[in-house]
């Protein structure tokens, strides 16, 4: 999780449910080409539905990893749903709460609701459902190498951890 | 949810066939009881932990959990036992195994060819059955 899509983790019930929440600001850069101007169309940023799935595959991910004390490699293996009904635009707030449906050896299976606010109303909506799969890599990809040392716990997430006050839960050695 | 120790096959079959729609964006008319999840029904390696998730989550009952244990429908770590696999093909020993760890898969014509590679294509939305009708009466 080189590429962090949440900024805060704001509840974690661990081996349950995790809620953080991203900002979205005219400040990051992707907003800009997201969309253009393009001479017909004025410019519309608009938050990609893509990075809408990855904030929930970082969030359930997180809440993936923490019920196993981050000893495993937590991957992402399928998304089982995404159904998304609204869109976020700059100066609005992402909120992900992901619940654990299914945990094994194996891996884990999540559903998630995503809500959207903004600072005038304080009201949070919900615009989004996204259910995934997860796999344990070392458990599951049989043939397949994987590397020996947690690539997927590194060092951006450990600043997210510890701004949540969490970050004793990733072993030293990671 | 009746108990599901009275689930007759077809209501079994039923119920299975909805969970492979529901893990594969499947229609009805394609979950025929003769499909093989992976040839026919194009199931890969990562479907069959979302199968297993949906099939656990299906039959349990609040009295009686329905927990697969990894290696239980299909045996993996296959090709890596010398005992087993041969230049790509099951030996006797192997043949034996497969028999014996999954009985509810009918390999009467695998057995002519034993390719390593097709083991997974034995199994059927009717294995699937099978292993369910057998697991939920044991």
């Amino acid at each position: 999780m080189r590429w962090m899509w949440i900024d805060q983790i704001v509840e974690l019930v661990p081996g349950k449910r995790m809620v953080a929440i991203k900002n979205v600001s005219l400040a990051e850069e992707y907003l800009h080409d997201h969309f253009a101007a393009d001479g017909k169309l004025e410019a519309l940023p608009v938050y990609p539905a893509s990075l809408m799935i990855e904030g929930m595959a970082q969030t359930a991910g997180i809440l993936v990893g923490a019920a196993r004390d981050f000893k495993e490699k937590v991957i992402l293996a399928k998304i089982m749903r995404a159904v998304i009904d609204g869109d976020v635009f700059p100066g609005q707030t992402i909120r992900y709460e992901a619940s654990i449906d299914h945990l094994d050896t194996a891996g884990a299976a999540t559903t998630g609701v995503v809500s959207r606010t903004e600072a005038a109303s304080g009201q949070w909506e919900v615009i989004a459902h996204i259910d995934l799969l997860f796999s344990h890599a070392d458990q599951t990809m049989t043939g397949v190498e994987v590397p020996e040392h947690n690539f997927v716990f590194g060092e951006n997430l450990k600043i997210i951890l510890q701004s949540a006050g969490l970050a004793g839960a990733i072993t030293a050695d990671h | 949810m009746p108990d599901s120790a009275v689930l007759t096959q077809d209501e079994i079959l039923e119920k299975t066939r909805e969970v492979l729609m529901e893990a594969l964006v499947l229609d009805a008319d394609e979950v025929t009881p003769e499909a093989s999840l992976t040839t026919d029904l194009q199931a890969e390696s990562i479907d069959f932990l979302d199968i297993v998730f949906r099939l656990e989550k299906t039959f349990s009952t609040e009295d009686k959990p329905f927990k697969i244990e990894p290696g239980e429908l299909f045996p993996d770590n296959l090709l890596e036992n010398p005992e087993w696999v041969q230049e790509g093909k099951l030996t006797d020993a192997g043949m034996a195994m497969l028999k014996e760890r999954m009985p509810h898969v009918d390999f009467t014509e695998f057995d002519q060819d034993r390719n390593v590679e097709k083991v997974a294509a034995n199994i059927t939305v009717s294995s699937l059955v099978t292993f369910i009708d057998r697991k939920l009466s044991a």
